[in-house]
């Protein structure tokens, strides 16, 4: 870098700073979201920031918070937890915003806790599933998604149902992956299924043939998927062209089944989805009439179908600076988790157990029978 | 065994897809020396071409990698003459960021156009794999093998026994005595980053189908491109082929013997050696002069 060079990014410095206004104090509510609209896991970002929009607009129609209209200032968080920490930094310290919601995975809502604390602002985690999130002794965090463990214990009743007696694991290599992995792994533990393999891939590779080769010589009935749509999608065209047949069941409400049906047809059939949205059944959801309501919204303004399974959860997580604390999942209700004095809020969401069966979304049949 | 063939098979059809990634690279880093950070970009661009031609236009696989060829061989010289040519004599880091600009700028641009939502190309061949004794390949891997096999093969004749190739290679080897010599200088250079662009470009709509579409896509693509240049040696395209093989054979076997998590890692551990051990690459037949 020769002189000229730093002379210009002073330049560019200075009219960033002169760019910066300061906020407003009479103007609406502005909620912070961080999510990732773009890189590997972009799509399910992009639904729940829809889903959050449509919120804002049912808050705003109604009056708004407190006499004040909703305002969401969106960052993307390009699906890296270095860019969600100083998205968090910028929402915090430039736009003043006094709370956010994001930032989808878990390691990006890790990244930006720090900064929660260190300014205090409290964050509505949305999607994020890793433990630890609730457990670090950070009291700006509000979960309303389930962590892992409550995933595997909400899924134990149907362990034997499903049939899963020797299990084996492919997760992404992040903080949500690998807490998946421990948490499904002990529970099936317990319920006396043989745990085989655990094998990881990046988040954005796209070639899974080694996991699946490996995982196709541990000869187990079931494999337990830990990812994003994209990835399921990979995994899923990549088994069937390897002859892996065992049941597949995905955790962590990623899978929007019906993207999975577009993209990997019959690759998908059969497969098994723990998901905390059913649009496809809105009337099981625990309040069938807004669930009803969001999922003709969501078709109004014509977004996808498939983004639903994610969409929810955007509007989850505005709803509820409501007061009114009935979302699309079902009620939403803090208790404390973490270490004492210090402890964080976590919801105990709604989990569902969907089937894809003849390239359609079904209850399973022992959900159905019921 | 029957899980070391497939593991090698699952190598050797990755690998194939590397070197079609590296050998595009290879002549644009490697003769031209342009440190183009936008190469996963053209085959971003090319697999985004593949899938408007199948998918919304309706045209056949090869209509539709026809396509992406022209495009990116279109963007490719459109990039070399408006962009390249006025710096030509400026220092390889100046045109390391300009091409890091391109690579910013048609990334946004492609998430601008397409949103971030995966898209998935359809082709016409069966889901159903072909089943050789103890192992499996889906016909469309098969296929693109084939295919990044007759690529390779068509590039390495072009630069090695054309008119054309033989003027690529004088011109970088030294650029005054091929100017003298009534090698039009200015055509090369773009008709060079134009034949690897479309490399590029070709590799994006042969693997979009295998794979899916979205904007960042390029990146790994470009991460592992770079990766076979190093291992090949600079401009080497045999060697780009090898070092696409070998690297694609090491992640494979590193993630099934080793631990999947580190599969990555296996790939640049073999890359630290060879740049500790044999820093012009594996496949150089002796240190390149000036």
């Amino acid at each position: 870098m020769g002189k000229r060079s730093i002379v210009l990014v002073a330049l560019v410095l200075v009219a960033l700073a002169a760019l910066t206004v300061p906020g407003h104090p009479q103007s609406p509510i502005r909620i912070g979201v961080i999510e990732p609209l773009s890189g590997p896991v972009a799509a399910s970002g992009n639904y729940v920031r829809m889903g959050a929009e449509i919120a804002r607009d049912w808050i705003n129609a109604k009056g708004g918070i407190a006499g004040r209209k909703v305002d969401l200032l969106i960052e993307d968080n390009k699906s890296d937890p270095k860019e969600a920490a100083s998205a968090a930094e910028k929402l915090i310290v430039r736009d003043k915003v006094p709370a956010i919601m994001g930032a989808w995975g878990s390691s990006m809502t890790l990244a930006a806790m720090p900064k929660l604390e260190e300014y205090g602002v409290p964050m509505v985690v949305e999607t994020s599933s890793a433990a630890s999130i609730t457990k670090r002794g950070n009291p700006w965090i509000f979960r309303i998604s389930p962590p892992s463990e409550m995933e595997a214990l909400g899924l134990e009743q149907y362990v034997d149902k499903l049939g899963v007696k020797r299990v084996d694991f492919l997760a992404v290599n992040t903080d949500w992956g690998r807490g998946s992995i421990s948490a499904f792994g002990d529970r099936l533990k317990k319920k006396g299924a043989v745990v085989g393999v655990a094998e990881f891939m990046d988040q954005s590779a796209t070639d899974m043939n080694a996991q699946i080769t490996k995982i196709k010589a541990a000869g187990g009935d079931t494999l337990f998927l830990t990812t994003a749509v994209e990835q399921i999608t990979l995994v899923m065209k990549q088994a069937q062209e390897q002859r892996l047949t065992r049941k597949i069941v995905t955790t962590g409400g990623s899978s929007s089944p019906t993207q999975l049906i577009k993209q990997a047809g019959a690759a998908a059939e059969g497969s098994y989805h723990i998901v905390f949205f059913m649009p496809w059944f809105p009337e099981s959801m625990p309040d069938g009439k807004l669930a009803r309501a969001f999922v003709d919204e969501w078709a109004k303004r014509g977004h996808p179908f498939e983004g639903l399974t994610e969409g929810f959860r955007g509007h989850d997580g505005i709803a509820m600076w409501k007061v009114s604390l009935m979302g699309v999942n079902g009620p939403i209700k803090f208790e404390k988790d973490g270490p004492a004095g210090k402890e964080s809020g976590q919801s105990k969401p709604s989990i569902f157990v969907v089937q894809i069966r003849d390239g359609k979304v079904a209850l399973p049949d022992f959900l159905a029978k019921k | 065994m029957a899980e070391l063939l497939q593991h090698l098979l699952n190598g050797l059809v990755l690998g194939g897809t590397y070197a079609l990634l590296g050998i595009g690279l290879t002549l644009i880093f490697g003769l031209m020396n342009v440190v183009n950070f936008a190469h996963g970009e053209f085959y971003t661009l090319g697999a985004y071409v593949s899938f408007a031609a199948l998918a919304l236009a309706g045209a056949g696989f090869f209509v539709a990698l026809l396509a992406a060829i022209v495009v990116g061989a279109a963007l490719g010289w459109l990039c070399e003459v408006a962009l390249l040519r006025p710096l030509r004599n400026e220092s390889i880091d100046t045109t390391m960021l300009v091409m890091i600009g391109v690579w910013i700028a048609m990334q946004n641009a492609e998430l601008l156009g397409w949103g971030g939502v995966a898209k998935s190309i359809p082709h016409p061949f069966p889901t159903a794999p072909l089943v050789l004794g103890p192992v499996a390949i889906a016909p469309l891997r098969l296929f693109v093998l084939v295919l990044a096999a007759g690529l390779i093969a068509a590039a390495w004749l072009l630069v090695q026994k054309t008119k054309l190739g033989r003027a690529m290679r004088a011109t970088f080897q030294d650029r005054d005595t091929a100017a003298l010599m009534g090698v039009g200088i200015g055509r090369i250079h773009a008709a060079t980053f134009a034949f690897g662009s479309a490399l590029a470009a070709a590799a994006g709509a042969l693997l979009g189908p295998i794979f899916l579409v979205y904007p960042s896509m390029g990146d790994l693509a470009s991460l592992k491109a770079f990766s076979v240049v190093i291992l090949g040696g600079l401009g080497n395209l045999p060697g780009a082929t090898l070092g696409g093989l070998l690297l694609g054979i090491a992640e494979e076997l590193g993630a099934g013997y080793i631990s999947s998590g580190y599969r990555d890692a296996a790939g640049f551990v073999i890359i630290i050696l060879v740049l500790l051990f044999r820093p012009s690459g594996l496949f150089a037949r002796q240190e390149r002069i000036a």
